[in-house]
């Protein structure tokens, strides 16, 4: 019997030829991602487990992103992030991307993949739940907390359990009203938010194949949505293409075997696909957007890493261009490089930026921002009773701020369609 | 690892995510400050729906007033308990308001891990749907090695599933001295 590429992985990474699902394996890590949520407490186990003069497994290997809460006058937010920068110097640690300097980058997911950290058949751990974003890059990336972090901080090394893997094929072309963010949120309706507990999630079929790297990491960022260890798919052109512009080269591509064994296997023609949105209060709580239009709108969200890619811009662009805004709209780009490519970029005559600015939505610098709520002050922020639409991963109760606030999740399409109109709109009303 | 647990149980339903167990708001507290990490158990659960709060009537506060430790130190949950981010700050939150034991039919991953190698409290999982079954108040004693929970009321005795590999870190106490005990670091 073959193996899947998640299979694969693990047997490359525990140093073995086969691995089986189920099995716990002690992995040997190659990345290390924490920011300034669970960096300082992962810092302080470390620290105290391993003593004043600990040393860092390879400090290469340590990438440390702050980006949760960096525009904010919250003095503890402040504080996390100073630990962050007290560590960084006190280590000389090379990948620390430091706020208020031309190193700071935004969030962490999108980061990774800019900065050539994300390489195939490697392992990659993160302190944030999706960090499984990366398995677009053909490797494994998952997330863990502050303990394990501070595990793999001090030895390279982390026990996990091989997952059993599921399938999902979309054959047939995507049409352009939809995006790759329809495509999970249809998965995650199909399979619920536990439907892949502890497996992995491998995408594959004609309509991945078209996909750039951005609109595939939005397929793999939301597998932890549906409790996927992670997501992945395999490498091709494209990827190699996006891993060259980058410079990263010699890597080790897997692929699974024509002979592996899944869990499941789903099989969807893209073609036959519609917009969706996940209603208020959790991500698969599906629904067409035709079912839902008219639902009137006090807030729209594009940003994050699963919706603040330039795709994501590019995406909105094609409905905003020309128009106006019809509710408050916030445009969150996720990292810094995206920031500097709204002006560069294009759609018909006018740049990314100029078309969102005429529109009357507001432009915010780059971070998580409000897709997890964050201190009071954060840009975007659900207040009261707000119904937002956004482009982010989680709509469970409070996720965004208020407690009271409702949140649909769908694509930068739908978004953008419905801060025109004010109510949720299908973005095939709006497609010229 | 104590192996017997007896306390008043907190009952919840499917999909406690950690937003709800500890709004991203307060992530920012220290969690090694003792003084200040008490603010984890305040904020503890803070997010969940009032209805949802303490089945089957809802409304019932986890934490009263000012407090930071909860009357209730075993959680009964439906699936998915956990789900969401990687904080390690949700069990970290519950341990600090008193929890020892979470029940539920089913984990996240990540919270599942981090409960486990953290050792801030012992994640069990129910072989039927208790949070169905068992009413907020109730009393129960749970026995980690056995696999039971048992109410006091009526000594009614419901089955727990085996901790499985994990049992030897649950034991340990954490991750860390796992690895210690078994020569790992």
């Amino acid at each position: 019997m073959g193996m899947t590429i998640t299979e694969k992985i693990f047997a490359h990474a525990s140093r073995t030829h086969k691995v089986i699902p189920g099995q716990s394996v002690w992995l040997n890590v190659d990345i290390l991602m924490t920011h300034d949520v669970c960096g300082p407490p992962t810092i302080a186990i470390w620290e105290k487990e391993f003593g004043g003069d600990a040393k860092i497994w390879d400090k290469n290997k340590v990438v440390i992103f702050p980006d949760h809460y960096i525009f904010t006058a919250n003095p503890h937010a402040n504080r996390n992030v100073e630990l962050l920068r007290q560590f960084a110097a006190k280590h000389e640690l090379p990948n620390y991307y430091d706020v208020g300097t031309e190193r700071y980058k935004g969030v962490c997911h999108l980061a990774l993949a800019e900065e050539g950290f994300n390489v195939p058949g490697t392992v990659l751990f993160g302190t944030d739940s999706h960090t499984c974003t990366s398995g677009a890059f053909g490797m494994f990336a998952t997330g863990v907390g502050n303990t394990d972090a501070a595990f793999i901080l001090g030895t390279g090394k982390i026990w996990e359990k091989v997952p059993e893997s599921m399938r999902f094929i979309f054959n047939g072309d995507m049409p352009e009203y939809l995006t790759a963010k329809d495509l999970i949120l249809r998965i995650l309706g199909d399979i619920t938010t536990d439907g892949a507990t502890y497996r992995a999630m491998e995408f594959s079929g004609s309509a991945i194949n078209q996909m750039n790297m951005l609109e595939r990491m939005t397929l793999t960022n939301m597998a932890i949505e549906a409790g996927g260890m992670n997501g992945i798919i395999a490498v091709d052109d494209i990827t190699r293409e996006y891993l060259s512009s980058v410079g990263v080269s010699g890597y080790q591509e897997f692929t699974s075997d024509s002979d592996a064994e899944y869990f499941a296997t789903y099989t969807y023609n893209a073609n036959e696909l519609v917009p969706v949105v996940a209603k208020p209060h959790s991500p698969d709580n599906l629904a067409a957007v035709r079912d839902v239009e008219g639902t009137k709108l006090t807030k729209c969200y594009i940003g994050s890493c699963t919706g603040g890619k330039l795709s994501d811009f590019h995406y909105a662009a094609k409905i905003l261009y020309g128009r106006k805004t019809a509710v408050t709209t916030f445009i969150v780009p996720a990292s810094t490089t995206v920031a500097r490519q709204l002006k560069t970029e294009k759609y018909k005559d006018a740049s990314l930026y100029d078309i969102f600015t005429e529109a009357g939505a507001y432009i915010a610098e780059s971070s998580c921002a409000a897709c997890l709520g964050g201190p009071a002050d954060t840009t975007g922020r659900s207040i009261d009773g707000d119904t937002v639409i956004s482009t982010t991963n989680r709509n469970f109760p409070g996720r965004m701020g208020s407690k009271q606030s409702s949140v649909y999740l769908a694509s930068p399409l739908t978004v953008a369609a419905s801060a025109v109109t004010g109510v949720i709109t299908d973005p095939r009303d709006l497609l010229q | 690892m104590d192996n017997l647990i007896t306390g008043k149980i907190y009952v919840l339903g499917n999909n406690i995510d950690t937003d709800q167990i500890i709004p991203a708001e307060h992530l920012v507290y220290s969690t090694s400050d003792p003084e200040e990490a008490k603010k984890y158990g305040h904020f503890a659960l803070s997010s969940v729906p009032p209805e949802e709060a303490g089945l089957p009537h809802g409304n019932l506060p986890f934490i009263h007033g000012d407090n930071y430790q909860s009357e209730y130190s075993i959680i009964i949950g439906g699936s998915n308990f956990g789900c969401g981010s990687s904080r390690e700050h949700a069990p970290f939150a519950l341990q600090v308001a008193g929890v020892k034991v979470v029940v539920a039919e089913s984990y996240a991953r990540i919270f599942y891990r981090n409960s486990v190698d953290g050792g801030f409290l012992v994640p069990m999982e129910s072989a039927e749907r208790l949070c169905d079954i068992l009413q907020t108040g109730e009393s129960v004693t749970i026995d980690i090695t056995n696999g039971t929970i048992t109410r006091h009321y009526d000594n009614r005795v419901f089955t727990l599933k085996n901790l499985g590999s994990v049992f030897a870190i649950v034991q340990s106490g954490g991750l860390f001295q796992y690895a210690r005990q078994n020569q790992l670091l």
